[in-house]
């Protein structure tokens, strides 16, 4: 039966080749673009965080990057390592320090991710030292439902909960003294919770959980440093054996 | 069985896409994105365009090597060159606007499921040479990306009040929130399609009543 069938199939070869060309044109196609793109993608991106970071500590105009890594903290180079690399790289933390005109520290920002409805929510955070509080935050990418998830962003109650978040370290200075934690609609009555969207419950979740997780892994590692990060030409100038070029000024 | 091919180009090669046969508003294919990102005209314009540049490439590329792909194999190919030209379409918007590319989500990379742009290659560039097919999903292309701007223009203006972000209304305009919302989708989309059906209808009716009006004539004398 299957002989009769025959003529008018194509032979298995030539869907095996035809498929393999076509898939290996594609790939070509795709790296060619993605190696063309990378660049801009790139400074788009950091353009992107750089606002973002002005965004969520007003007051500053100017900002370092530093990692922490092996105990120690050093200025970070965006253009010499590759940024996707170190982010995967769990034992380096990057944070970036903002400073007003006079060099003055302002607050620190640093990423932090958590699962939203859809996908990742990435989003950046501000922390101030100063009163050891969360005082905003902006999204990197998310992918939420828009007009239910997005709502985080321009929901006033929900952004009230970031005038002042409560994030300080226990006594030891080992964690957060109280886990940051999205509460139900209505029902925040500590410093530390997040009053959650109602509709939007999910994406609320994810801010909180990313927030306290960003800061529960980089604020008590933060701590011993942030008497040296205090003023922009103390750290500038900190370790000896960096070159002038180590040190980045994104400044605008 | 060899596939015939009608090779003139005519105007209605073109045209089809955009009046006769628009992919929204008479064939309603690609409902997801027509839904979800017309709330702005910006997001509108730039959905219909990266849905119209992906439907060229591939459309193209399938007329091309029509006569090599075995049919057995045809969908999956399909699907591997129009994943190619989304995954191009996605770096690049990347590279244009990172806010863009935020707000149009992840619309972008399901234009890959986009059923018109398999429905094209399955119904037209796999039977048609390679400028014919051009002209044709260019036209289908621009018809996509017009019925996204209708939707889009008329949610931003009741919706948020302004045009490409102007503001249109004064300070008073209490803006109409439901429109941005998905439910001003659906509401949108049913009053374009309404006003298509309606001038359709009375288009054909217009037609006959002509056509019985010469056939009396004719009769008469």
């Amino acid at each position: 039966m299957s002989q009769d069938h025959s003529p008018q199939r194509a032979s298995s070869l030539s869907m095996i080749i035809t498929l393999g060309v076509v898939a290996m044109l594609s790939g070509l196609l795709v790296v060619l673009t993605w190696q063309l793109t990378l660049a801009p993608i790139q400074e788009n991106q950091r353009i992107m965080i750089e606002k973002a970071i002005f965004q969520v500590i007003p007051e500053a105009t100017q900002r370092r990057t530093y990692q922490i890594k092996n105990n120690s903290l050093t200025p970070y180079d965006s253009h010499k390592s590759n940024a996707g690399k170190n982010r995967k790289n769990n034992s380096a933390l990057l944070f970036y320090a903002a400073y007003d005109d006079r060099g003055q520290l302002k607050g620190i920002a640093a990423e932090a991710a958590a699962q939203g409805y859809a996908d990742m929510v990435r989003l950046l955070y501000g922390y101030d030292p100063q009163c050891q509080c969360i005082r905003g935050f902006s999204v990197i990418k998310m992918t939420e439902t828009p007009g239910l998830g997005d709502k985080i962003l321009t929901d006033q109650a929900f952004l009230a909960n970031f005038s002042a978040l409560d994030a300080r370290l226990d006594k030891a200075h080992n964690t957060l003294a109280h886990r940051i934690v999205t509460v139900k609609h209505g029902s925040k009555k500590q410093a530390w919770e997040i009053d959650a969207i109602s509709g939007a419950t999910i994406t609320s979740k994810a801010v909180g959980k990313a927030i306290n997780q960003g800061a529960e892994q980089l604020l008590p590692r933060l701590y011993p440093y942030l008497s040296q990060l205090q003023t922009l030409n103390a750290s500038a100038t900190k370790p000896s054996h960096n070159k002038k070029g180590t040190v980045i000024n994104h400044a605008d | 069985m060899p596939i015939k091919e009608d090779n003139k180009i005519t105007a209605d090669t073109f045209l089809d896409g955009i009046w006769k046969e628009n992919p929204v508003f008479v064939m309603l294919l690609g409902m997801c994105p027509v839904l979800a990102v017309t709330n702005s005209v910006s997001n509108a314009l730039a959905m219909g365009l990266a849905t119209t540049f992906v439907l060229l490439c591939s459309s193209s590329l399938i007329s091309l090597l029509r006569h090599l792909i075995p049919k057995e194999v045809r969908i999956a190919t399909y699907i591997v060159i129009i994943a190619t030209f989304v995954t191009i379409t996605d770096y690049v918007i990347q590279a244009v606007s990172l806010e863009l590319y935020n707000a149009l989500g992840a619309f972008i990379q399901l234009i890959v499921v986009n059923c018109m742009i398999l429905g094209r290659a399955e119904a037209y560039a796999c039977k048609h040479h390679l400028l014919k097919t051009i002209v044709n999903s260019l036209g289908m292309g621009l018809g996509f990306t017009f019925a996204l701007l209708c939707l889009g223009s008329v949610r931003e203006l009741l919706g948020n009040g302004s045009l490409l972000g102007y503001a249109i209304f004064g300070d008073s305009f209490q803006p109409w929130v439901v429109m941005v919302l998905p439910p001003g989708g659906f509401i949108v989309l049913g009053t374009w399609l309404l006003l298509f059906n309606w001038l359709k209808e009375r288009k054909i009716n217009n037609e006959k009543n002509s056509s019985n009006t010469f056939a009396n004539d004719k009769g008469v004398a």
